[in-house]
């Protein structure tokens, strides 16, 4: 790291010493050496103080408020309660479920988006034939409104659904999205299997940067197919899997159309409510977006962490 | 030398970023009020109503009187903006500043939401405000007054809720098809049975069974109003949730889940249209909607020992009228929610859309539409007898207080009605604290 040196001694040669250094103009200092960069960057700086910043520094403003959305001009009265609203979180029993069902969302949904993208990814990478119809199929889900899926699925696994048909006296009673303990696993395989389609198209992108050699060495030194998927695809395609890691743990965790329209509102008895469908519900529904302003600070400092450790452990040091 | 550039930057970042904070706390820092000039002003206005096929002809027709008769002060007329409901469009309109001058679309229960946004304006205020109201809807505006004591509603029209029931199902059933007995709790499990043993239906009612805050207003409120002779799930500022009769009622329907009478899970479409239950809790509005695909009947929501018809009570599924503090003209909006809420304009909306105007002398008023349309008949005398929810400033959160103690407890059985309704009445006795 370069530090700033000190000046010469008094009565040194000036000769001896590093050559005089001139003082760049105020300007420069501040925008450094290249100020038009700033205007190229500009733009998009822009939008992100605008669309991101800005929200989130406003969410955790207001969540130290007893805030509630008010009319242009309106005298209303929002008080600063300190971390009152913090407390709150950490103590309602709602919030603490929502906490837990999205973690076992996220248990179940990360890990299998990873496993399936990959494994599908690397035999659709393989496939000669039907290679194009098979990746748009992959891809449709992910394209296609969750509103117009989500008829679909309500039908499959409703009750007297096709999917008990065909489970016969192994069927869940209660059904699926009528089961606490099969609500958020059903809602789960339905976010995996929606989402696939983007995730494979990441991994068939890393897929191409993997050099074909590695594969022609190790196949000399003996590895079989499965050898060369954990020795050469894994390692090969590992910046991608941080990449589903971190995309699909955001994603995740952001979860709302789904237990809202799946399990009507995060039924039943609240297994399927999810932290930001309890914002939308305190914040837009019931007033008390200073409230849900602090479950959303909590949710993103959560986010932060995973997002964090994964990097940390799966993408290794560089 | 870098560091010391780096020092810089981070200097001037900082100053971006003190930008977007001073920029926040600038606009959490408004203040103001309504003006009361803007109540004495007359121009043109805008008004959502809802997007209901009648509803729409009823405004359309109501509107082009109106603005054939003023010519300085027309109404531009459109259906409410879509959203995920009428009430958050209503909400985000507030917060922006452009919601219109009237909605003929307003929920009651989120009048003292809107209230306490600053989004209303205060009908008692004008001159012959409450004066109007009043005498319009004579004691029925009561249950609509805010807090304060004031009307931030204009009372409009109910479909106060009644068993609607597939005569066809009855019959095969080997109910009376006619004048089946559901007034009892007792009575009517028995014919729900009856229903469900004989194949007739696969379930004999199917409320929603959705954990959305409003859908108590359509299983457990109807009932609790009927058992209490009129009275809802907060009496005086406190939570009336855990008294007998509030028990008994969330019992029947747990009895109703539990020997599997009513459906568990979200149903896509109609279940009493399509033949999977037999009963349905609907409001006037279902006459029209069935039509003749559907040979029903109707009767009132059943108490725990049986009362007569002429002293049930129900919900009303109404919607009211709110002028908005946004609007410039209110002067005008004023003389157009009296317009719009006389009796040749009430006639009309009745005449169109079945749904009953909440007014003293319905039967007595519109004889002649009640003696035309014998069907409506029934749901007219029950609009005399209607309770609605609260006016409060939470009432939607402790809607669903006791929505998520209903499911758990009555839906999916999970513990004992009386320790779930105790904590949604603590949490709701709480948020009733709440300024």
């Amino acid at each position: 790291m370069s530090t700033v040196s000190a000046p010469p001694a008094a009565g040194t040669t000036p000769a001896a010493g590093p050559p005089p250094r001139r003082r760049r103009p105020l300007v420069q200092r501040i925008l450094g050496k290249n100020p038009l960069g700033w205007l190229f960057g500009a733009p998009y700086l822009l939008f992100v103080l605008v669309i991101f910043a800005y929200p989130l520094c406003y969410a955790v403003y207001i969540s130290f408020f007893d805030y509630f959305f008010a009319a242009p001009g309106a005298n209303v009265n929002q008080p600063f309660v300190g971390l009152d609203n913090y407390v709150q979180v950490f103590t309602d029993p709602a919030v603490l479920q929502s906490f837990l069902n999205v973690g076992i969302f996220l248990i179940i949904n990360v890990p299998l988006t990873v496993i399936l993208s990959l494994v599908l990814a690397s035999g659709l990478n393989s496939i000669t034939r039907f290679r194009t119809f098979l990746r748009v199929s992959y891809y449709v889900p992910y394209v296609t409104a969750s509103v117009a899926i989500i008829g679909v699925w309500l039908f499959l696994f409703s009750g007297d659904g096709l999917v008990n048909h065909i489970l016969g006296p192994l069927a869940p009673n209660p059904t699926w999205f009528v089961n606490p303990w099969l609500a958020m696993p059903t809602i789960a395989i339905y976010v995996t299997w929606k989402q696939l389609g983007l995730y494979i198209l990441l991994y068939l992108a890393a897929l191409q940067n993997v050099p074909q050699e590695l594969y022609e060495s190790a196949s000399t030194d003996g590895a079989g197919r499965v050898r060369q998927f954990f020795s050469v695809t894994v390692p090969g395609v590992r910046p991608a899997t941080v990449l589903v890691l971190l995309l699909s743990t955001i994603t995740g965790a952001n979860l709302f159309t789904e237990p809202y329209l799946l399990t009507g509102g995060g039924g039943p008895d609240g297994h399927s409510t999810s932290p930001v469908l309890l914002i939308y519900q305190q914040g837009i529904q019931q007033g008390h977006p200073g409230y849900a302003a602090a479950i959303g600070v909590v949710l993103v400092v959560l986010v932060l962490i995973i997002g964090w450790l994964q990097n940390r452990f799966a993408g290794g040091r560089d | 030398m870098r560091t010391r550039r780096t020092a810089l930057h981070r200097a001037a970042l900082a100053v971006v970023t003190a930008g977007i904070v001073a920029g926040t706390l600038a606009a959490c820092g408004s203040g103001g009020g309504g003006s009361s000039d803007a109540m004495k002003a007359h121009g043109p206005i805008t008004i959502w109503y809802s997007n209901n096929e009648q509803e729409v002809q009823w405004g359309k027709s109501m509107v082009s009187a109106w603005n054939s008769a003023h010519p300085k002060e027309q109404i531009k007329a459109q259906e409410v903006p879509a959203g995920k409901s009428t009430e958050e469009v209503i909400g985000a309109a507030i917060t922006a500043g452009t919601t219109p001058c009237l909605v003929f679309n307003n929920l009651p229960a989120a009048t003292g939401q809107w209230q306490k946004q600053g989004g209303l304006v205060d009908l008692s205020k004008f001159s012959d405000g409450a004066k109007y109201i009043e005498a319009r809807s004579g004691s029925a505006a009561d249950q609509y007054k805010s807090s304060d004591g004031d009307y931030y509603q204009m009372p409009w029209k109910q479909n106060p809720v009644m068993i609607f029931y597939n005569k066809a199902i009855f019959a095969k059933a080997g109910l009376d098809a006619d004048n089946p007995d559901l007034s009892t709790y007792s009575s009517f499990l028995a014919a729900a049975q009856k229903i469900k043993d004989s194949g007739a239906a696969p379930y004999a009612i199917y409320p929603a069974p959705t954990s959305e805050f409003f859908q108590v207003n359509f299983d457990y409120l109807p009932l609790l109003a009927a058992q209490t002779g009129g009275k809802t799930f907060i009496e005086n500022g406190k939570a009336a949730i855990t008294n007998q009769d509030a028990l008994d009622v969330a019992n029947f329907w747990k009895t109703v889940y539990s020997d599997g009478l009513a459906g568990k899970e979200q149903y896509q479409g109609d279940a009493f249209a399509d033949g999977k239950a037999a009963m349905a809790i609907v409001g006037p509005w279902a006459i029209a909607y069935y039509g003749d695909k559907i040979q029903w009947g109707s009767v009132p929501v059943p108490t725990k020992d049986g009362k007569a018809a002429d002293q049930t009570y129900t919900f009303p599924d109404a919607k009211n009228i709110g002028m908005y503090s946004s609007c410039k003209n209110q002067g005008t909006a004023w003389d157009v929610l009296k317009f719009a809420t006389s009796q040749e304009q009430d006639g009309k909306l009745l005449d169109v859309t079945g749904q009953m105007p909440i007014r003293t002398d319905l039967a007595t008023t519109y004889a002649s539409y009640f003696s035309s349309h014998p069907d409506y008949k029934e749901f007219g005398d029950q609009s005399a007898r209607t309770v609605d929810d609260p006016t409060g400033s939470n009432t939607i959160a402790q809607m669903q207080a006791l929505r998520d103690a209903y499911s758990k407890a009555v839906i999916n059985g999970s513990g004992s009605v009386e320790d779930a309704f105790k904590a949604a009445s603590d949490k709701i006795d709480k948020l009733q604290a709440q300024k």
